[in-house]
């Protein structure tokens, strides 16, 4: 016979405490969408302040060649130029160097030898941004001048800056391409043996083009993460807004603006002030979309094999 | 003959083979190349740094020890009488009415009065500084070089060593060190935890544990991968607008009513640690989550099985069972926030600080943000400083890394023998 103990029915029984910490984690969860959007309110907000001031235009500042806050010139392109250069370094020597890197730790390491590299791509991602920077200064500027001339390569210049980013996005480039290019299905490699494909084939045939979108949505993620990098174009790059195609020439990006402006005392309200914030405004909405566009072809790419 | 038609003759095979095996050959030394240059970058990075911390340095001194106690080279050598005759005779009336007020010569130390006679007596100054490298191989130009400029005192020195951690900024290369900085770091790493910890841990609880799949979880989800690659400037700029200007009333601590004249704005402590706590929490939401997938879910269904309620499960036996990993997670998004430098750059922190952080609405330099103004600046001896502080920055991350690991050992060890 079964007894029961107690009368209270079989059910739910009411616990407000549970309740309480469900909702409570909630709102810790709903958090991080209010940064999102206190993010995008003071970036609009500010930006709006700049352009309402009459030395701004908005045509002016989307095409403008000359960015001279001085004289009440705030075309954009300088810094823009400078940081799509600085970037577009970067991913020539990060993305193949950082594929090819993670090609050889998913296909051909021995697990001693990858027991080795992880961790050193660890320590090389740990390293803080600043020290890229210095390294860039003392190392990669004096390496440049020496190699191409020092008449020709200026003490602070983009092709520097550019490849040390390059290096500093190596790293984040060969974990996610490597976890890209293990999840692709092993039977897709037996497959292409059993036809006769050597080692090298199955690699470039098969598993990278199976391995195509997440390696897309990582490339675009390090592209973003090179667009955004503040202190190696801050100390190596050069302080002043420059339109030049001649990675051997100091120019400012956009991240070295904000960072060199705000390093010095601005008044709030001042046009250079809300100047930081429509740039910002400008950084955020690049990076936003690319870490967006990269979010959504690596889900395709789960979808496919899952 | 069909076979040969079709496929082509036996020799006409086997070259196209080598052909095929020499180009998996060719790519093979393309990827080990590559790979050996990712770690040639690893190693460049830290010559380069050990290169400017060590080395000759010429240092030139206003006066000579020499000339002021006779067959004496170093202040070191004085005796307690000789400092104290020599600091009264030389000391302009000012600046020794000022160490006179601070404390009287009789009471002070030894390696005080030295340190006093060095800075306002002998001033000594970086005339060049040398790299180890070149101190190393590159002797002879550095001899030509003494050669060629008299006066000048020549020694090999650390540019790391005790009085650079135990002594404040300074406008001399050789007297500037890190102990604010150290210090500011420690503090805003403290603030950083303690508003990201939970918060972040909070809502990844939520995520891996409450939420069901719909359309504002799935939001959530999204959002928080994009707020973790969001860079660290804009970070910046959102604490500047909001915690340094809107907040001002509190991040300065005048809702207190205790702020000193020094601290009349909100870049503060307080305003740099939650900044930098904005930018880690994402980081440990994602590191929370992960360590909460990796518990197995027997371990919850069991749990309910004895009739344990949600909350129950999670606590007791959901957060133990993962605490080991979150810990390793957060200690990890904290060498990230100890890292940063752009967003405490932007929201102003201070450059020049030669007093102590005491409170969370000091204001405030770190190591990454002296490591840029010394690198920035174009006086060479500033570059070894900047060596000197960057080596002082990475054995921090690296005992913090380490503390993570033997802590997970170790609470992996106790569930071990608890089980």
């Amino acid at each position: 016979m079964i007894q029961h103990v107690g009368n209270h029915p079989f059910g739910k029984k009411h616990r407000p405490h549970e309740v309480v910490i469900e909702t409570l984690l909630f709102l810790f969860a709903l958090f991080s969408i209010l940064i999102t959007v206190g993010i995008a309110f003071i970036l609009v907000r500010e930006s709006f302040l700049f352009f309402a001031d009459p030395d701004v235009d908005l045509l002016g500042f989307l095409t403008g060649k000359v960015w001279q806050p001085m004289i009440g010139l705030f075309g954009f392109l300088p810094l823009l130029n400078a940081t799509l250069t600085t970037s577009l370094i970067a991913m020539l020597l990060g993305i193949p160097l950082g594929l090819f890197v993670a090609i050889y730790l998913a296909e051909y390491a021995s697990d001693r030898v990858r027991g080795f590299l992880k961790p050193t791509l660890e320590v090389l991602a740990g390293i803080p941004t600043i020290v890229y920077g210095y390294f860039a200064l003392t190392f990669m500027t004096p390496l440049l001048r020496s190699i191409f001339g020092e008449n020709r390569v200026d003490i602070y210049n983009t092709a520097s800056a550019g490849l040390v980013i390059g290096i500093l996005v190596l790293p984040m480039i060969a974990t996610m391409a490597e976890d890209a290019i293990t999840s692709v299905p092993k039977d897709l490699r037996l497959a292409a043996y059993a036809l006769g494909g050597t080692s090298i084939e199955t690699t470039f045939k098969v598993v990278i083009p199976a391995a195509l979108s997440g390696l897309s949505a990582t490339f675009l993620l390090a592209l973003s993460r090179a667009i955004g990098e503040t202190m190696v174009v801050a100390l190596a790059a050069g302080a002043g807004p420059n339109l030049t195609a001649n990675p051997f020439k100091a120019a400012e990006t956009i991240t070295g603006y904000i960072v060199r402006i705000s390093g010095g005392d601005v008044s709030y309200n001042s046009v250079d002030y809300n100047s930081i914030f429509a740039l910002g405004l400008v950084l955020f909405v690049i990076t936003f979309t690319l870490n967006l566009v990269s979010r959504k072809i690596s889900g395709l790419f789960h979808q496919e094999y899952d | 003959m069909l076979s040969e038609t079709l496929f082509g003759t036996d020799e006409m095979m086997t070259s196209l083979m080598q052909k095929r095996k020499a180009g998996g050959v060719v790519w093979k030394v393309v990827f080990l190349f590559s790979t050996s240059l990712a770690i040639l970058f690893l190693l460049l990075l830290l010559v380069s740094v050990i290169d400017s911390t060590f080395g000759y340095v010429a240092v030139r001194n206003e006066m000579e020890p020499s000339q002021l106690v006779a067959g004496k080279d170093a202040v070191s050598e004085f005796s307690r009488a000789e400092l104290e005759t020599v600091l009264q005779e030389h000391l302009s009336s000012g600046i020794l009415r000022r160490v006179l007020h601070d404390k009287p010569l009789q009471e002070r130390s030894k390696t005080d009065l030295v340190s006093l006679a060095q800075q306002y007596v002998v001033k000594p100054s970086v005339v060049r500084s040398w790299g180890l490298g070149d101190s190393l191989l590159d002797q002879k130009s550095i001899e030509a070089f003494m050669a060629g400029n008299e006066g000048l005192h020549l020694t090999f020195r650390s540019w790391i060593n005790w009085s650079f951690f135990t002594s404040d900024q300074s406008a001399n290369p050789l007297n500037a060190g890190v102990r604010t900085a150290f210090l500011g770091s420690l503090w805003i790493i403290m603030i950083t935890f303690v508003f990201a910890f939970p918060i972040g841990v909070g809502a990844a609880i939520y995520l891996e544990e409450y939420a069901v799949d719909n359309k504002l979880n799935r939001l959530l989800q999204l959002n928080i991968f994009n707020l973790s690659a969001v860079p660290s400037i804009i970070y910046g700029l959102l604490g500047l607008a909001v915690f340094v200007r809107s907040m001002e009333h509190i991040t300065s601590g005048a809702f207190l009513s205790s702020v000193s004249d020094t601290t009349a704005n909100g870049r503060t402590i307080l305003s740099g640690g939650l900044t930098l706590a904005l930018l880690v929490l994402p980081i440990i939401i994602i590191n929370t989550q992960e360590a909460l997938k990796a518990v197995p879910d027997s371990l919850r269904m069991s749990s309910y099985g004895v009739g344990a309620t949600k909350w129950q499960t999670i606590a007791s036996h959901v957060l133990p069972a993962s605490i080991d990993r979150i810990l390793t997670g957060t200690i990890l998004a904290l060498s990230r926030a100890l890292g940063e430098t752009a967003p405490l750059v932007v929201i102003g922190a201070s450059t020049f600080i030669s007093v102590d952080p005491s409170s969370i609405f000091s204001k405030f330099t770190t190591l990454p943000i002296q490591i840029y103004q010394w690198s920035a600046r174009p006086q060479g001896a500033y570059r070894n400083v900047a060596g000197a502080a960057i080596i002082t920055l990475m054995l921090l991350l690296m005992a913090m890394n380490s503390f993570a690991i033997i802590m997970r050992d170790k609470i992996s060890k106790k569930k071990r023998m608890e089980s």
